[in-house]
């Protein structure tokens, strides 16, 4: 089975958007894409209104990923249990797609006994360990989240830390949003290290608006970039997941 | 597929409650929340006669990942590896399927509250314990993962270390499934996150120091120099300052070479009342010389004294014979 890459987008934000599309139906428009869009909510002393947890919850519920509201301390580990969790999940639902095929279509994982889901999940493991995966990381920057930041950084790094422990590829890209001029500003380049965040996030300047729902519609109109760049390259037709959730 | 609160509250099930398995139709009655953790609730139930710890989550496959994990610690005879496994089952409740397994309850305080109320007395024995138990998990293609005071029960009489959770379990040359930071080598920037057995020995040794720090503390410059300044501070740790400092750096390839450095050094400790003898002079020999600077600092003392009472003297006699 060769699950191909999977597409993850990690939205790391602490409250609501107010300005351009819906980022929850931004999020539906990346599901259909292939990407699965996970969600950080970032709390301080304070917690987040509930209006802005709504949000957070319907992004990755349409976005079928995960979603999480942590306090910053806790960052960290948040960062990369969401990431995994939600790679997890994309790929038991590409191996419950094959099972269908296999058993029958009202049939999944579930539905086995709990002997051989067991086998099952030995599949899943090694597919999270081998599968490449391509995260794109998307960083409010609006005014609240200045005190926020250096601790975002921290939290980044420690996920290509985790993530490179695999012995599959990793490509990291991270946007900020709002940017200087636009609503969406690319920080970084897909790369498999993280560390040259650490010279590139101190200059951030924070401030204004949040455009949530543009940076969404941005970010998957990236991964076509580097999909159709590869395919330039190399012509490695990849299977992508369209389908499969 | 989310990190549905309604779904962890389906988790939530209150003491008398029963469980009944939907394949294999065993039932258990809920007595008590044991603990939860990130990956589902635990509680203590009764299975007929007998006391049994009953773990559920909505995350299914996590649960099925964990048993895999106990089924091979299974294999291993006469291990003490994890608990022993019981059962695994799906629980159907209001149109939702909650998977659980049943393992053997294992009932004690955790490390550091055994070692709070039996005293430092322990702590040797009950590390060298649980570094035979890694060896065994090592040798089987496993790492532990998640080592941590938490996960650690000290079952008995007689006393004997029990890791309880294998959510972290993760097989040797993979990423670590699950971990804590503050006994994570990465996050201290001591090395990677790969499942190799030095990531369980980094954790021994920052459960060393955590048992001389029960609170803990916080990351500041990190890296080795902020581990070892700790360890300085406090003498508990200083006299096994060499073994942690080892296990920190990855030094110990496995931890049967940690256990036999930690045995030597009791050796070591009785020996300083005795000389040690010739033949065991490698480590032994720099511990001795380490505890030996008092002679030489007396001898440094008394040549001060030597030198003062001449110059005294002489300056007495300059004054005597020119006085007259």
């Amino acid at each position: 089975m060769n699950p191909g890459t999977i597409k993850q987008i990690l939205l790391i934000t602490d409250g609501c958007s107010n300005q351009g599309e819906d980022p929850i139906a931004m999020a539906a428009l990346a599901k259909e894409q292939g990407i699965t869009v996970n969600v950080i909510g970032v709390m301080e002393h304070d917690t987040i209104d509930e209006k802005g947890m709504k949000e957070i919850e319907g992004i990755a519920m349409s976005g079928s990923g995960v979603s999480q509201v942590v306090y910053a301390q806790k960052l960290s580990q948040t960062v990369q249990m969401v990431t995994r969790k939600a790679m997890t999940q994309t790929l038991q639902g590409v191996v419950n797609k094959e099972l269908r095929q296999i058993l029958g279509d009202s049939k999944s994982v579930e539905d086995l006994p709990p002997e051989q889901r067991g086998e099952v999940m030995e599949v899943v493991d090694e597919l999270g360990e081998t599968v490449n995966l391509d995260v794109l990381i998307l960083v409010d920057t609006s005014a609240s989240m200045k005190n926020k930041l250096p601790t975002v950084k921290e939290a980044l790094l420690d996920l290509s830390l985790s993530l490179n422990a695999r012995s599959g590829n990793n490509q990291f890209g991270v946007f900020v949003f709002p940017g200087k001029k636009k609503d969406v500003e690319k920080l970084l380049d897909w790369t498999p290290q993280l560390e040259s965040l650490t010279s590139i996030f101190p200059k951030l300047t924070t401030g204004g608006i949040t455009p949530t729902g543009p940076a969404i519609r941005e970010a998957c109109a990236y991964f076509k970039k580097k999909r159709s760049l590869r395919s330039l390259l190399s012509r490695d037709d990849e299977q992508y997941f369209e389908e499969s959730m | 597929m989310m990190m549905n609160s309604t779904l962890k509250n389906l988790c939530k099930v209150s003491p008398g409650t029963i469980i009944e398995g939907k394949w294999h139709h065993h039932r258990y009655t809920i007595l008590k929340e044991l603990g939860f953790g990130a990956n589902g609730i635990v509680y203590l139930a009764q299975f007929h006669n007998q006391r049994v710890a009953l773990k559920m989550s909505d995350n299914g496959m996590s649960i099925i990942s964990e048993v895999n994990v106990l089924k091979s610690f299974a294999k291993v005879q006469g291990s003490s590896l994890g608990p022993s496994l019981v059962d695994v089952d799906d629980w159907v409740q209001r149109n939702h399927t909650i998977s659980f397994y049943v393992m053997e309850y294992i009932e004690g305080p955790d490390l550091l509250s055994f070692i709070q109320q039996k005293g430092n007395g322990w702590t040797e024995a009950l590390v060298l314990q649980l570094l035979s138990d890694l060896d065994t998990l090592h040798k089987q293609g496993w790492v532990f993962g998640d080592l941590k005071p938490e996960n650690l029960i000290v079952m008995g009489p007689p006393p004997r270390i029990r890791c309880i959770d294998v959510g972290g379990t993760t097989i040797q040359g993979r990423a670590i499934k699950e971990f804590t930071e503050f006994y994570d080598r990465g996050y201290w920037g001591l090395g990677s996150r790969k499942a190799e057995p030095t990531y369980d020995l980094f954790a021994v040794g920052m459960i060393m120091i955590n048992m001389a720090y029960p609170k803990r503390f916080n990351k500041t410059t990190g890296g080795l120099n902020q581990l070892r300044s700790m360890i300085q501070q406090k003498p508990e740790l200083k006299k096994y300052e060499d073994i942690i400092l080892n296990a920190l750096q990855g030094k110990y390839q496995s931890a049967k070479q940690m256990r036999m450095d930690i045995l030597q050094g009791i050796g070591s400790q009785a020996k300083s009342v005795v000389p040690p003898a010739p033949q065991q002079r490698t480590r032994i020999s720099v511990k001795t010389q380490r505890y030996s600077p008092k002679p030489s600092k007396r001898r440094k003392g008394g040549w001060v004294e030597t030198t003062l009472i001449v110059t005294i003297v002489s300056v007495l006699y300059f004054l005597y014979i020119f006085g007259i």
